[in-house]
Protein backbone atom coordinates (compact mmCIF):
# COMPACT_ATOMS: atom_id res chain seq x y z
CA UNK A 1 0.00 0.00 0.00
CA UNK A 2 1.86 3.36 -0.90
CA UNK A 3 0.76 6.48 0.03
CA UNK A 4 0.12 8.80 -3.09
CA UNK A 5 1.43 12.54 -2.46
CA UNK A 6 -2.52 13.92 -2.51
CA UNK A 7 -3.35 11.43 0.23
CA UNK A 8 -2.50 14.02 3.53
CA UNK A 9 -5.03 16.39 2.17
CA UNK A 10 -7.57 13.86 3.75
CA UNK A 11 -6.22 15.60 7.38
CA UNK A 12 -7.35 19.12 6.56
CA UNK A 13 -10.69 17.80 4.89
CA UNK A 14 -11.18 16.60 8.25
CA UNK A 15 -10.39 19.58 9.94
CA UNK A 16 -13.09 21.49 7.71
CA UNK A 17 -16.00 21.10 10.31
CA UNK A 18 -13.88 21.39 12.71
CA UNK A 19 -12.87 25.07 11.49
CA UNK A 20 -16.45 25.73 10.70
CA UNK A 21 -17.86 25.20 13.91
CA UNK A 22 -15.04 27.32 15.62
CA UNK A 23 -15.98 29.90 13.48
CA UNK A 24 -19.51 29.41 14.36
CA UNK A 25 -18.47 29.78 17.63
CA UNK A 26 -16.67 32.44 17.89
CA UNK A 27 -18.50 34.81 15.67
CA UNK A 28 -21.57 33.95 18.72
CA UNK A 29 -23.43 32.35 15.50
CA UNK A 30 -24.79 28.87 17.86
CA UNK A 31 -27.88 30.62 19.17
CA UNK A 32 -28.87 31.34 22.65
CA UNK A 33 -28.07 27.63 24.06
CA UNK A 34 -24.29 27.79 22.49
CA UNK A 35 -22.99 24.88 24.79
CA UNK A 36 -25.81 22.61 23.93
CA UNK A 37 -25.65 23.56 20.26
CA UNK A 38 -21.62 22.87 20.29
CA UNK A 39 -21.99 19.67 21.78
CA UNK A 40 -24.95 18.27 19.49
CA UNK A 41 -22.68 19.74 16.32
CA UNK A 42 -19.12 17.79 17.70
CA UNK A 43 -21.74 14.81 18.03
CA UNK A 44 -22.94 14.71 14.81
CA UNK A 45 -19.48 15.28 13.56
CA UNK A 46 -18.34 12.15 15.21
CA UNK A 47 -20.99 9.70 13.58
CA UNK A 48 -20.21 11.10 9.90
CA UNK A 49 -16.12 10.78 10.48
CA UNK A 50 -16.99 7.36 11.76
CA UNK A 51 -19.15 6.18 8.31
CA UNK A 52 -16.71 8.18 6.39
CA UNK A 53 -14.15 6.14 7.97
CA UNK A 54 -15.93 2.92 6.98
CA UNK A 55 -16.42 4.24 3.37
CA UNK A 56 -13.22 4.66 2.30
CA UNK A 57 -12.38 0.83 2.06
CA UNK A 58 -15.62 0.51 -0.78
CA UNK A 59 -15.11 3.90 -2.06
CA UNK A 60 -11.48 2.78 -3.01
CA UNK A 61 -12.60 -0.49 -4.28
CA UNK A 62 -15.50 1.13 -6.68
CA UNK A 63 -13.72 4.18 -7.51
CA UNK A 64 -10.52 2.17 -8.41
CA UNK A 65 -8.47 4.47 -6.38
CA UNK A 66 -6.75 3.11 -3.63
CA UNK A 67 -5.02 5.63 -2.24
CA UNK A 68 -8.53 6.35 -0.36
CA UNK A 69 -7.52 3.53 1.64
CA UNK A 70 -5.36 5.47 3.65
CA UNK A 71 -8.07 7.69 4.62
CA UNK A 72 -9.49 5.07 6.90
CA UNK A 73 -7.02 5.77 9.24
CA UNK A 74 -7.28 9.69 8.84
CA UNK A 75 -11.31 9.56 9.53
CA UNK A 76 -11.22 7.11 11.85
CA UNK A 77 -8.45 9.25 14.01
CA UNK A 78 -10.80 12.73 13.60
CA UNK A 79 -13.60 10.69 14.66
CA UNK A 80 -11.85 9.53 17.83
CA UNK A 81 -10.93 13.35 18.25
CA UNK A 82 -14.21 15.06 17.07
CA UNK A 83 -15.73 12.39 19.85
CA UNK A 84 -12.89 13.35 22.74
CA UNK A 85 -14.60 16.83 21.97
CA UNK A 86 -17.88 16.25 22.15
CA UNK A 87 -17.35 14.82 25.51
CA UNK A 88 -15.03 17.53 26.37
CA UNK A 89 -17.74 19.95 25.76
CA UNK A 90 -20.07 18.18 27.12
CA UNK A 91 -18.46 17.87 30.62
CA UNK A 92 -16.57 21.28 30.86
CA UNK A 93 -19.15 23.76 29.41
CA UNK A 94 -22.90 21.81 30.28
CA UNK A 95 -21.55 20.48 33.30
CA UNK A 96 -18.41 22.13 34.32
CA UNK A 97 -17.32 18.59 36.01
CA UNK A 98 -19.58 18.92 38.25
CA UNK A 99 -19.08 15.65 40.39
CA UNK A 100 -22.71 15.03 41.38
CA UNK A 101 -24.05 16.31 38.06
CA UNK A 102 -21.31 13.54 36.18
CA UNK A 103 -22.03 10.73 38.47
CA UNK A 104 -26.01 10.90 37.78
CA UNK A 105 -25.52 11.50 34.01
CA UNK A 106 -23.29 8.89 33.97
CA UNK A 107 -25.32 6.33 36.09
CA UNK A 108 -28.72 6.92 35.13
CA UNK A 109 -28.62 8.07 31.66
CA UNK A 110 -28.81 5.41 28.98
CA UNK A 111 -28.05 7.49 25.92
CA UNK A 112 -24.88 8.48 28.14
CA UNK A 113 -23.56 4.93 28.71
CA UNK A 114 -24.00 4.23 25.50
CA UNK A 115 -22.20 7.22 24.27
CA UNK A 116 -19.66 6.25 26.12
CA UNK A 117 -19.18 2.46 25.64
CA UNK A 118 -18.96 3.72 21.83
CA UNK A 119 -16.15 6.01 23.02
CA UNK A 120 -14.52 3.26 24.40
CA UNK A 121 -14.34 1.27 21.88
CA UNK A 122 -12.29 3.67 19.88
CA UNK A 123 -9.57 3.82 22.74
CA UNK A 124 -7.79 0.53 21.45
CA UNK A 125 -8.21 1.62 17.53
CA UNK A 126 -6.76 5.12 17.91
CA UNK A 127 -3.86 3.76 20.20
CA UNK A 128 -3.16 1.01 17.78
CA UNK A 129 -3.41 3.40 14.65
CA UNK A 130 0.13 3.90 13.53
CA UNK A 131 2.10 1.82 11.30
CA UNK A 132 4.12 -0.45 13.79
CA UNK A 133 1.24 -1.02 16.01
CA UNK A 134 -0.12 -2.87 12.51
CA UNK A 135 2.97 -4.71 11.86
CA UNK A 136 4.07 -5.84 15.75
CA UNK A 137 -0.07 -7.07 15.48
CA UNK A 138 -0.68 -8.52 12.16
CA UNK A 139 -3.56 -10.37 12.18
CA UNK A 140 -4.39 -9.61 15.34
CA UNK A 141 -4.71 -6.34 14.46
CA UNK A 142 -7.49 -6.87 11.62
CA UNK A 143 -9.31 -8.15 13.98
CA UNK A 144 -9.04 -5.80 16.69
CA UNK A 145 -9.85 -3.10 14.52
CA UNK A 146 -13.48 -4.56 13.83
CA UNK A 147 -14.29 -2.77 17.04
CA UNK A 148 -15.33 -0.09 14.56
CA UNK A 149 -18.71 -1.71 14.09
CA UNK A 150 -19.45 -1.90 17.70
CA UNK A 151 -18.54 1.42 17.90
CA UNK A 152 -20.66 2.98 15.01
CA UNK A 153 -23.63 0.91 16.50
CA UNK A 154 -23.58 2.06 19.07
CA UNK A 155 -23.01 5.71 18.11
CA UNK A 156 -26.84 5.03 15.84
CA UNK A 157 -28.24 3.97 18.61
CA UNK A 158 -27.34 7.16 21.15
CA UNK A 159 -27.84 9.43 18.08
CA UNK A 160 -31.21 7.68 17.79
CA UNK A 161 -31.71 8.01 21.75
CA UNK A 162 -31.60 11.52 21.91
CA UNK A 163 -34.25 12.95 19.44
CA UNK A 164 -37.33 13.52 21.22
CA UNK A 165 -38.89 12.36 17.90
CA UNK A 166 -38.08 12.62 14.20
CA UNK A 167 -36.28 9.77 12.35
CA UNK A 168 -34.98 11.64 9.53
CA UNK A 169 -31.28 11.90 10.22
CA UNK A 170 -31.44 8.38 12.01
CA UNK A 171 -32.52 6.37 9.26
CA UNK A 172 -30.22 8.16 6.97
CA UNK A 173 -27.05 7.05 9.10
CA UNK A 174 -28.58 3.88 9.31
CA UNK A 175 -28.74 3.00 5.28
CA UNK A 176 -25.39 4.17 5.02
CA UNK A 177 -24.43 1.65 7.52
CA UNK A 178 -26.48 -1.16 6.29
CA UNK A 179 -25.17 -0.66 2.73
CA UNK A 180 -21.75 -0.88 4.01
CA UNK A 181 -22.17 -3.34 6.07
CA UNK A 182 -24.34 -5.56 3.24
CA UNK A 183 -21.10 -4.50 1.04
CA UNK A 184 -18.83 -5.67 3.55
CA UNK A 185 -20.69 -9.25 3.21
CA UNK A 186 -20.10 -9.63 -0.22
CA UNK A 187 -16.96 -8.43 -0.81
CA UNK A 188 -15.92 -10.07 2.65
CA UNK A 189 -13.17 -11.56 1.72
CA UNK A 190 -11.35 -8.83 -0.28
CA UNK A 191 -11.79 -6.72 2.65
CA UNK A 192 -9.87 -8.68 5.35
CA UNK A 193 -7.08 -9.26 3.40
CA UNK A 194 -4.68 -6.26 2.40
CA UNK B 1 -56.16 38.31 39.55
CA UNK B 2 -59.68 39.54 38.23
CA UNK B 3 -61.44 37.80 34.90
CA UNK B 4 -62.81 41.15 33.05
CA UNK B 5 -66.32 40.83 32.03
CA UNK B 6 -66.97 43.67 29.71
CA UNK B 7 -69.98 46.02 29.66
CA UNK B 8 -70.05 47.75 26.91
CA UNK B 9 -70.94 51.42 28.00
CA UNK B 10 -67.93 51.23 30.26
CA UNK B 11 -65.16 53.33 29.33
CA UNK B 12 -62.68 51.48 26.65
CA UNK B 13 -59.54 49.70 28.16
CA UNK B 14 -57.87 51.85 26.49
CA UNK B 15 -59.21 55.28 28.03
CA UNK B 16 -58.54 54.17 31.16
CA UNK B 17 -55.13 52.76 31.34
CA UNK B 18 -52.76 54.70 33.22
CA UNK B 19 -50.21 56.59 31.21
CA UNK B 20 -47.42 54.60 33.39
CA UNK B 21 -48.31 51.23 32.42
CA UNK B 22 -47.99 52.51 28.61
CA UNK B 23 -44.81 54.13 29.26
CA UNK B 24 -43.26 50.66 30.43
CA UNK B 25 -45.27 48.66 27.80
CA UNK B 26 -43.14 51.41 25.74
CA UNK B 27 -40.07 50.78 27.56
CA UNK B 28 -40.37 47.36 27.13
CA UNK B 29 -40.50 47.35 23.33
CA UNK B 30 -37.95 49.37 22.53
CA UNK B 31 -35.62 46.82 24.57
CA UNK B 32 -37.31 43.94 22.86
CA UNK B 33 -36.55 45.35 19.67
CA UNK B 34 -32.97 46.78 20.59
CA UNK B 35 -32.21 43.74 21.89
CA UNK B 36 -33.69 41.30 18.88
CA UNK B 37 -31.76 43.78 16.24
CA UNK B 38 -28.98 43.44 18.57
CA UNK B 39 -28.60 39.54 18.49
CA UNK B 40 -30.09 39.20 15.13
CA UNK B 41 -27.24 40.53 13.67
CA UNK B 42 -24.88 38.46 12.13
CA UNK B 43 -26.82 35.14 12.08
CA UNK B 44 -29.95 35.04 12.72
CA UNK B 45 -31.46 37.16 10.04
CA UNK B 46 -35.13 36.45 11.47
CA UNK B 47 -36.11 39.29 12.77
CA UNK B 48 -36.51 41.05 9.40
CA UNK B 49 -39.43 38.20 8.13
CA UNK B 50 -40.69 38.96 11.91
CA UNK B 51 -40.70 42.31 11.24
CA UNK B 52 -42.81 42.07 7.85
CA UNK B 53 -45.22 39.38 9.32
CA UNK B 54 -46.24 42.19 11.91
CA UNK B 55 -46.60 44.77 9.04
CA UNK B 56 -49.31 42.39 7.38
CA UNK B 57 -51.14 41.56 10.12
CA UNK B 58 -54.61 42.41 10.06
CA UNK B 59 -55.42 46.11 11.94
CA UNK B 60 -58.02 45.41 14.10
CA UNK B 61 -55.15 42.19 15.45
CA UNK B 62 -52.41 44.86 15.76
CA UNK B 63 -54.87 47.34 16.94
CA UNK B 64 -56.10 44.92 19.86
CA UNK B 65 -52.30 43.91 21.05
CA UNK B 66 -51.55 47.61 20.82
CA UNK B 67 -54.29 48.27 23.61
CA UNK B 68 -53.37 45.45 25.93
CA UNK B 69 -53.14 46.33 29.64
CA UNK B 70 -50.63 44.92 32.31
CA UNK B 71 -51.97 41.96 33.19
CA UNK B 72 -50.05 39.87 35.50
CA UNK B 73 -47.27 40.84 38.89
CA UNK B 74 -43.83 41.64 37.05
CA UNK B 75 -41.12 39.53 37.53
CA UNK B 76 -37.53 40.70 38.03
CA UNK B 77 -36.61 37.88 36.20
CA UNK B 78 -34.68 39.08 32.52
CA UNK B 79 -36.45 39.19 29.28
CA UNK B 80 -35.48 36.67 26.92
CA UNK B 81 -34.26 38.50 24.00
CA UNK B 82 -37.09 38.45 20.87
CA UNK B 83 -34.36 36.85 18.54
CA UNK B 84 -34.09 33.96 20.92
CA UNK B 85 -37.89 33.92 21.67
CA UNK B 86 -38.46 33.99 17.97
CA UNK B 87 -35.51 32.42 16.76
CA UNK B 88 -34.77 29.25 18.54
CA UNK B 89 -38.11 27.41 19.54
CA UNK B 90 -39.49 23.90 18.86
CA UNK B 91 -42.62 23.65 16.52
CA UNK B 92 -42.45 20.75 14.90
CA UNK B 93 -45.14 21.25 11.91
CA UNK B 94 -42.22 22.98 10.50
CA UNK B 95 -39.36 20.67 11.32
CA UNK B 96 -37.84 19.37 14.50
CA UNK B 97 -34.60 21.36 14.72
CA UNK B 98 -34.80 24.58 16.94
CA UNK B 99 -34.08 27.43 14.07
CA UNK B 100 -36.22 25.39 11.61
CA UNK B 101 -39.42 27.23 12.67
CA UNK B 102 -38.38 30.62 12.45
CA UNK B 103 -36.71 29.04 8.88
CA UNK B 104 -39.65 27.52 7.74
CA UNK B 105 -42.97 29.24 8.90
CA UNK B 106 -43.34 32.42 6.68
CA UNK B 107 -45.23 30.11 4.59
CA UNK B 108 -48.10 30.03 7.39
CA UNK B 109 -50.72 31.87 6.53
CA UNK B 110 -52.74 33.27 9.64
CA UNK B 111 -55.44 35.51 8.09
CA UNK B 112 -58.26 35.01 7.71
CA UNK B 113 -58.44 32.57 11.10
CA UNK B 114 -61.12 30.87 11.91
CA UNK B 115 -61.28 28.26 15.17
CA UNK B 116 -64.18 25.38 15.59
CA UNK B 117 -65.47 25.56 19.13
CA UNK B 118 -67.26 22.18 19.40
CA UNK B 119 -68.52 19.36 22.55
CA UNK B 120 -70.16 20.23 25.48
CA UNK B 121 -70.24 24.07 25.17
CA UNK B 122 -73.87 26.29 24.68
CA UNK B 123 -72.19 28.47 21.58
CA UNK B 124 -70.35 26.10 19.12
CA UNK B 125 -69.73 27.17 16.17
CA UNK B 126 -67.07 28.42 13.68
CA UNK B 127 -65.49 31.41 14.70
CA UNK B 128 -63.67 34.13 13.07
CA UNK B 129 -60.72 34.63 15.44
CA UNK B 130 -61.91 38.41 15.13
CA UNK B 131 -64.94 37.93 16.76
CA UNK B 132 -63.60 35.10 19.31
CA UNK B 133 -61.49 37.89 20.61
CA UNK B 134 -64.04 40.77 20.06
CA UNK B 135 -64.49 42.66 22.88
CA UNK B 136 -61.84 40.84 24.83
CA UNK B 137 -59.60 43.14 27.06
CA UNK B 138 -55.87 41.50 26.43
CA UNK B 139 -53.07 41.31 29.07
CA UNK B 140 -49.32 41.37 28.96
CA UNK B 141 -48.16 38.33 30.83
CA UNK B 142 -44.16 38.00 31.83
CA UNK B 143 -44.26 34.38 32.09
CA UNK B 144 -41.39 31.72 32.92
CA UNK B 145 -41.79 29.39 29.69
CA UNK B 146 -39.78 25.78 30.78
CA UNK B 147 -39.27 23.50 28.06
CA UNK B 148 -39.56 19.47 28.60
CA UNK B 149 -35.67 19.47 26.92
CA UNK B 150 -34.52 21.13 30.28
CA UNK B 151 -34.22 25.15 28.39
CA UNK B 152 -36.13 27.76 30.10
CA UNK B 153 -36.91 31.53 28.83
CA UNK B 154 -38.83 34.40 30.27
CA UNK B 155 -40.97 35.49 27.50
CA UNK B 156 -43.84 38.51 27.47
CA UNK B 157 -46.80 37.47 25.89
CA UNK B 158 -49.91 39.28 25.18
CA UNK B 159 -53.46 37.21 25.53
CA UNK B 160 -56.62 37.00 27.28
CA UNK B 161 -57.53 34.02 29.94
CA UNK B 162 -58.78 31.25 28.22
CA UNK B 163 -61.30 31.95 30.84
CA UNK B 164 -62.73 35.00 29.56
CA UNK B 165 -63.39 33.06 26.02
CA UNK B 166 -64.72 29.90 28.21
CA UNK B 167 -67.00 32.19 30.30
CA UNK B 168 -68.61 33.45 26.77
CA UNK B 169 -68.77 29.83 25.34
CA UNK B 170 -70.64 28.78 28.27
CA UNK B 171 -69.39 24.42 29.31
CA UNK B 172 -72.35 22.61 29.51
CA UNK B 173 -72.10 21.14 33.12
CA UNK B 174 -71.11 17.60 31.41
CA UNK B 175 -68.05 19.53 30.24
CA UNK B 176 -64.56 17.90 32.32
CA UNK B 177 -62.28 18.89 29.91
CA UNK B 178 -60.88 21.37 27.14
CA UNK B 179 -59.07 19.69 23.92
CA UNK B 180 -57.52 21.57 21.29
CA UNK B 181 -56.08 21.10 17.89
CA UNK B 182 -53.73 23.11 15.84
CA UNK B 183 -53.41 23.73 11.90
CA UNK B 184 -52.05 20.61 10.16
CA UNK B 185 -51.65 21.38 6.48
CA UNK B 186 -49.05 20.09 4.86
CA UNK B 187 -49.51 23.10 1.99
CA UNK B 188 -48.29 25.35 4.32
CA UNK B 189 -46.45 23.30 7.05
CA UNK B 190 -42.89 21.73 5.91
CA UNK B 191 -42.74 19.57 8.93
CA UNK B 192 -46.24 18.18 8.67
CA UNK B 193 -45.02 17.07 4.87
CA UNK B 194 -42.36 15.60 5.94
CA UNK B 195 -42.66 11.67 6.68
CA UNK B 196 -39.69 11.59 9.35
CA UNK B 197 -40.99 13.60 12.28
CA UNK B 198 -42.92 10.61 13.89
CA UNK B 199 -46.09 12.56 14.86
CA UNK B 200 -49.63 11.97 13.82
CA UNK B 201 -50.97 15.00 12.50
CA UNK B 202 -52.42 17.17 13.90
CA UNK B 203 -50.94 18.34 17.18
CA UNK B 204 -53.15 17.60 20.00
CA UNK B 205 -53.00 18.88 23.22
CA UNK B 206 -55.93 19.56 26.17
CA UNK B 207 -56.38 20.69 29.90
CA UNK B 208 -58.79 19.71 32.81
CA UNK B 209 -61.66 22.46 32.48
CA UNK B 210 -60.01 23.65 35.72
CA UNK B 211 -56.35 24.16 34.85
CA UNK B 212 -58.34 25.63 31.28
CA UNK B 213 -60.41 28.30 33.83
CA UNK B 214 -57.37 29.07 36.01
CA UNK B 215 -56.72 32.92 35.80
CA UNK B 216 -53.17 32.02 34.53
CA UNK B 217 -53.83 29.51 31.55
CA UNK B 218 -53.68 32.39 28.68
CA UNK B 219 -54.49 32.30 25.07
CA UNK B 220 -51.76 34.72 23.45
CA UNK B 221 -52.37 36.05 19.89
CA UNK B 222 -48.83 38.60 20.84
CA UNK B 223 -45.23 38.85 22.15
CA UNK B 224 -43.44 41.94 22.82
CA UNK B 225 -46.13 44.23 22.33
CA UNK B 226 -46.43 42.91 18.82
CA UNK B 227 -48.54 40.18 17.24
CA UNK B 228 -47.70 36.87 17.39
CA UNK B 229 -44.84 35.71 14.23
CA UNK B 230 -45.54 32.52 12.79
CA UNK B 231 -42.97 30.64 14.27
CA UNK B 232 -44.36 31.23 17.93
CA UNK B 233 -47.70 29.77 16.96
CA UNK B 234 -49.46 32.63 15.34
CA UNK B 235 -51.92 33.71 15.28
CA UNK B 236 -54.21 32.06 18.18
CA UNK B 237 -52.14 30.07 20.88
CA UNK B 238 -51.88 28.81 24.47
CA UNK B 239 -49.67 29.57 27.33
CA UNK B 240 -49.44 27.44 30.48
CA UNK B 241 -47.04 28.19 32.57
CA UNK B 242 -46.52 26.21 35.09
CA UNK B 243 -46.35 23.10 32.29
CA UNK B 244 -44.10 21.98 29.98
CA UNK B 245 -43.78 24.30 27.18
CA UNK B 246 -45.39 21.36 24.68
CA UNK B 247 -48.89 21.72 26.49
CA UNK B 248 -48.66 25.32 25.07
CA UNK B 249 -50.01 24.43 21.87
CA UNK B 250 -49.77 26.61 18.92
CA UNK B 251 -51.74 28.14 15.91
CA UNK B 252 -55.04 26.61 17.04
CA UNK B 253 -57.87 25.76 14.76
CA UNK B 254 -60.66 23.79 17.29
CA UNK B 255 -61.25 23.98 20.36
CA UNK B 256 -63.79 20.92 22.03
CA UNK B 257 -65.31 20.88 25.70
CA UNK B 258 -65.30 17.04 26.78
CA UNK B 259 -65.99 14.66 29.30
CA UNK B 260 -63.22 12.43 28.67
CA UNK B 261 -59.93 12.96 28.69
CA UNK B 262 -58.28 14.12 25.20
CA UNK B 263 -55.67 12.36 23.56
CA UNK B 264 -52.68 14.63 23.29
CA UNK B 265 -49.84 14.04 20.96
CA UNK B 266 -46.76 13.59 23.19
CA UNK B 267 -48.08 11.74 25.53
CA UNK B 268 -49.97 9.29 22.28
CA UNK B 269 -45.95 8.77 21.06
CA UNK B 270 -44.04 7.94 24.58
CA UNK B 271 -46.67 7.47 26.82
CA UNK B 272 -43.54 6.60 29.82
CA UNK B 273 -42.24 9.95 28.89
CA UNK B 274 -45.15 12.54 28.36
CA UNK B 275 -48.10 12.47 30.56
CA UNK B 276 -51.57 14.33 30.22
CA UNK B 277 -50.93 16.70 33.37
CA UNK B 278 -46.62 17.49 31.97
CA UNK B 279 -46.90 19.90 35.27
CA UNK B 280 -43.41 21.03 35.69
CA UNK B 281 -41.72 18.93 38.47
CA UNK B 282 -38.24 19.13 39.29
CA UNK B 283 -38.67 15.65 40.94
CA UNK B 284 -39.87 13.49 38.56
CA UNK B 285 -37.23 12.74 35.95
CA UNK B 286 -37.68 12.67 32.20
CA UNK B 287 -36.39 9.09 31.80
CA UNK B 288 -33.86 10.01 29.40
CA UNK B 289 -32.55 13.04 31.38
CA UNK B 290 -33.23 14.83 34.81
CA UNK B 291 -35.49 17.88 35.18
CA UNK B 292 -34.11 19.16 38.63
CA UNK B 293 -33.00 22.14 37.15
CA UNK B 294 -32.85 24.16 33.65
CA UNK B 295 -30.16 26.15 31.26
CA UNK B 296 -32.00 29.61 31.31
CA UNK B 297 -31.72 31.22 28.01
CA UNK B 298 -29.27 32.78 26.17
CA UNK B 299 -26.48 31.46 28.40
CA UNK B 300 -22.81 31.33 27.03
CA UNK B 301 -20.17 28.99 26.31
CA UNK B 302 -18.61 29.28 29.53
CA UNK B 303 -21.96 29.73 31.55
CA UNK B 304 -24.94 27.33 30.72
CA UNK B 305 -26.48 29.46 33.28
CA UNK B 306 -28.25 26.44 35.36
CA UNK B 307 -31.19 27.15 37.41
CA UNK B 308 -32.70 24.63 39.50
CA UNK B 309 -36.23 24.08 38.42
CA UNK B 310 -39.12 24.82 40.71
CA UNK B 311 -42.33 22.69 41.08
CA UNK B 312 -45.01 24.12 38.97
CA UNK B 313 -42.53 26.07 37.46
CA UNK B 314 -42.71 28.72 40.12
CA UNK B 315 -46.57 28.54 40.14
CA UNK B 316 -47.54 27.99 43.61
CA UNK B 317 -50.77 28.78 43.31
CA UNK B 318 -51.57 26.23 41.35
CA UNK B 319 -51.17 23.73 43.84
CA UNK B 320 -54.43 23.22 44.97
CA UNK B 321 -55.57 21.89 41.77
CA UNK B 322 -53.77 19.16 42.10
CA UNK B 323 -54.67 18.73 46.17
CA UNK B 324 -54.26 15.12 46.99
CA UNK B 325 -52.89 13.78 43.50
CA UNK B 326 -49.51 11.66 43.58
CA UNK B 327 -47.78 13.60 40.84
CA UNK B 328 -45.03 11.19 40.26
CA UNK B 329 -48.10 8.41 39.36
CA UNK B 330 -49.82 11.99 37.19
CA UNK B 331 -46.56 13.21 35.79
C1 LIG C 1 -18.68 7.19 19.36
C2 LIG C 1 -19.13 7.96 20.28
C3 LIG C 1 -20.21 8.99 20.09
C4 LIG C 1 -20.89 9.37 18.98
C5 LIG C 1 -20.74 8.85 17.56
C6 LIG C 1 -21.83 10.38 19.37
C7 LIG C 1 -22.71 11.00 18.51
C8 LIG C 1 -23.71 11.85 18.91
C9 LIG C 1 -24.72 12.38 18.04
C10 LIG C 1 -24.85 12.10 16.55
C11 LIG C 1 -25.53 13.18 18.78
C12 LIG C 1 -26.77 13.90 18.31
C13 LIG C 1 -26.49 15.31 17.93
C14 LIG C 1 -27.73 15.96 17.39
O1 LIG C 1 -28.62 16.27 18.19
O2 LIG C 1 -27.79 16.13 16.18
C15 LIG C 1 -25.02 13.16 20.12
C16 LIG C 1 -25.56 13.87 21.17
C17 LIG C 1 -25.06 13.84 22.44
N1 LIG C 1 -24.04 13.05 22.90
FE1 LIG C 1 -22.85 11.84 21.82
N2 LIG C 1 -21.69 10.61 20.72
C18 LIG C 1 -20.72 9.79 21.19
C19 LIG C 1 -20.25 9.70 22.48
C20 LIG C 1 -20.74 10.48 23.51
C21 LIG C 1 -20.17 10.51 24.84
C22 LIG C 1 -18.96 9.72 25.28
C23 LIG C 1 -20.93 11.40 25.56
C24 LIG C 1 -20.80 11.82 26.98
C25 LIG C 1 -20.46 11.11 27.97
C26 LIG C 1 -21.96 11.89 24.70
C27 LIG C 1 -22.93 12.80 25.07
C28 LIG C 1 -23.86 13.35 24.24
C29 LIG C 1 -24.80 14.35 24.63
C30 LIG C 1 -24.94 14.95 26.02
C31 LIG C 1 -25.56 14.66 23.51
C32 LIG C 1 -26.64 15.71 23.39
C33 LIG C 1 -27.94 15.26 23.83
C34 LIG C 1 -28.91 16.39 23.80
O3 LIG C 1 -29.37 16.73 22.70
O4 LIG C 1 -29.18 16.94 24.85
N3 LIG C 1 -21.81 11.33 23.47
N4 LIG C 1 -23.92 12.34 20.18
Amino acid sequence: MKSKHWTWVGWPLGALPLAWITMQAAGGQLGPDPAETLVELLGWWSLVMLLACLTMRPAAQLLKVPGLVIWRRTFGLWAFGYVCMHFLAWATLLLGWDPSFLGEELTKRPYIIIGMLAWLALWPLALTSTRQSRRRLGRKWVKLHRLIFPAVLLGVVHQSWVQKSGYGETLIFVSVLLILLLYRILHGRNMIRK
Amino acid sequence: MIIRHKDPSAPKSHEITPESVYLKRRELMMLGGLAGLFSAMPAWGREIKAVDEEASRPLWLKDQVARAIDGAPDTDETLTPYADVTGYNNFYEFGTGKTDPAENAHTLKTDPWTVTVAGEVEKPGTYALEDLLKGQQLEERIYRLRCVEAWSMVIPWVGVPLASLLIKLQPTSKARYVAFTSLADPKQMSGVRSPFTGIDWPYREGLRLDEAMHPLTLMAVGLYGRTLPNQNGAPFRLVVPWKYGFKSIKSIVRIELTETMPETTWNMLAPDEYGFYANVNPAVDHPRWSQSRERRLPNSFFDPNWVPTRPFNGYDEVASLYKGMDLGKFY
